[in-house]
């Protein structure tokens, strides 16, 4: 690992400041993430920013029933918290279907946030990746794109978003606070994440000198009715092939509400709003579940070629958008996860 | 360098470290204990498994600067009934990936014992989970084992967290 100036933050402001001092320093916490990527020389920051000493810590109530979680909450205890487990299941779960029981217990909520795609070739130092190295190309294109998304990539970037917890937060309409030397901003949890598009190293709405301070849930009420599920090449410790977060609430028959949230599939962690949208209002039978699903899914459908041919003629190629060869699979696995998971709500209800 | 101050299965150690030294590496290299073993030192082995104030980790994973001040138990300082439980039970055959698999036990029978759920607890706000073979199988799925003693290894911790 490249050597690096360390500085261990002693409270919030020091922190802020030693990163407005220092360009390109970086903050680190678990270190889960950070430092394997420092190790494989994939991010090379020349000083560290220790915050994971702050108080950050809490799970708090909110006075209008919402929750509060500190970025430095870890996991393991976030998945614990009997608030989260009562009152969001899909949270929960989807936090526990995350990485292996040490790692959870090292890696924080800020962090997760944060956390950078598993694309081998991001990884891989020999290899182009647009992401790494702005304009240097990309080649998971044409190569190995099981991992890769199939819905809100690019020309420039097919990387698919790796976390699980925030496919439940993007459900759960998130609010995520940051501080900076400049003050303290909330940002919409839909807005923290962009999709590639030509400057796929550019990952989030955050300048690099904000710290994430907290998460905060609104209440809502219909997330004591939710679950996620995960499908992945082994039964645990793997990223997701597909997964689905999902809160509903059916009265007479109807869906009354219902929130829908997608991974492995997106450049980022995706909302489902069109089949959201469909939803609403829609009879709570399988039928309506699936032709939301479809619907979601059109995006990542259009442009697929005929399996078997190689990804080199495809039309996905021309502008990057759309399912691959080696990762079509995922658009009916996808629907399928979706149908299932509010099929499971609408008869049994929650994970909780 | 920097100072870190360290209890290592109950004995307080100082060290000067770079930033850049894992908690493993300093274990290890300077430290001279080498039971914590280093497998693929990227978190996803789980053979550098520790315990830090009691709670497993990824060793190669932490920077030791990160853990100055705290309490760490490595399987030099581990006196515990899954040792023998193993050993019963065929619970390795090489015996690398051992170390950790002990340590990532103990630590997941404490969070087991204080109710935390698994990603296959069906009862998300129950009193805790029985540690059935799908429990042990889930909870334990950070250590990998090449030689695929796993059937000995899911033996071994049944036994020891009874009934």
């Amino acid at each position: 690992m490249r050597p690096f100036a360390y500085v261990s933050a002693r409270d919030v402001e020091s922190a802020v400041e030693a990163v407005a001092e220092h360009p390109g320093a970086r903050f680190l916490g678990g270190g889960t993430n950070l430092v394997d990527l420092m190790r494989e020389g994939v991010e090379r920051p020349r000083t560290v920013v220790d915050i994971s000493r702050l108080p950050l810590t809490g799970i708090e109530e909110l006075p209008d029933g919402g929750l509060r979680i500190g970025a430095l909450v870890r996991n393991s205890r976030l998945a614990a918290d009997p608030l989260v487990r009562s009152r969001c299941p899909v949270l929960a779960q989807a936090v526990l279907n995350g990485a292996s029981g040490q790692l959870r217990n090292m890696a924080t909520v800020g962090g997760n946030l944060l956390q950078r795609t598993r694309c081998p070739y991001f990884y891989d130092t020999a290899s182009r990746c647009n992401k790494r190295e702005p304009g240097a190309g990309c080649d998971a294109m044409e190569g190995f794109s099981r991992s890769a998304a199939v819905l809100g990539t690019s020309g420039e970037c097919i990387a698919a978003h790796p976390s699980d917890m925030c496919v439940a937060l993007a459900a759960l309409d998130a609010v995520v606070e940051v501080r900076s030397v400049r003050g303290t901003r909330r940002v919409p949890f839909g807005e923290l994440h962009r999709l590639p598009g030509g400057t796929p190293h550019i990952e989030t709405a955050l300048d690099g000198d904000e710290l994430i301070t907290a998460v905060e849930l609104p209440p809502l009420p219909l997330a004591a009715r939710s679950r996620y599920r995960k499908v992945r090449d082994r039964a645990s410790y793997a990223f997701a092939l597909v997964s689905v977060a999902a809160a509903l609430e059916v009265r007479d028959g109807a869906v009354a509400d219902v929130r829908l949230a997608l991974g492995g599939v997106g450049a980022k962690p995706w909302r489902a709003h069109e089949a959201e949208a469909l939803l609403r209002g829609a009879p709570a039978v399988e039928e309506s579940f699936r032709r939301a699903a479809d619907a979601e899914f059109a995006a990542a459908e259009g442009r697929s070629a005929p399996t078997g041919m190689p990804d080199s003629r495809r039309a996905a190629d021309a502008d990057g958008q759309g399912a691959r060869a080696g990762n079509e699979f995922k658009i009916e696995l996808g629907r399928r996860t979706v149908v299932a998971v509010l099929r499971r709500l609408a008869d049994e209800g929650s994970g909780a | 360098m920097v100072e870190v101050r360290l209890r290592v299965n109950g004995t307080a150690r100082e060290i000067d470290v770079e930033p850049q030294v894992s908690l493993l590496d300093a274990l290890r290299e300077r430290l001279g204990m080498t039971g914590t073993k280093k497998g693929c030192d990227q978190g996803a082995c789980g053979a550098c498994t520790v315990l830090a104030d009691g709670e497993r980790i990824c060793s190669c994973l932490a920077l030791a600067v990160q853990y100055d001040g705290r309490e760490i138990t490595t399987i030099e300082g581990v006196d515990h009934p899954l040792q023998a439980a193993f050993t019963e039970h065929d619970g390795f055959q090489c015996g690398y990936c051992t170390p950790g698999q002990i340590c990532s036990a103990i630590g997941m029978l404490a969070e087991h014992k204080a109710g935390a759920p698994s990603a296959v607890t069906e009862e998300l706000d129950g009193d805790g989970a029985e540690l059935t073979d799908d429990e042990i199988r889930e909870r334990m799925s950070g250590n990998l084992c090449r030689c695929g003693a796993y059937n000995g290894i899911v033996d071994a911790v049944r036994e020891v967290a009874g009934p």
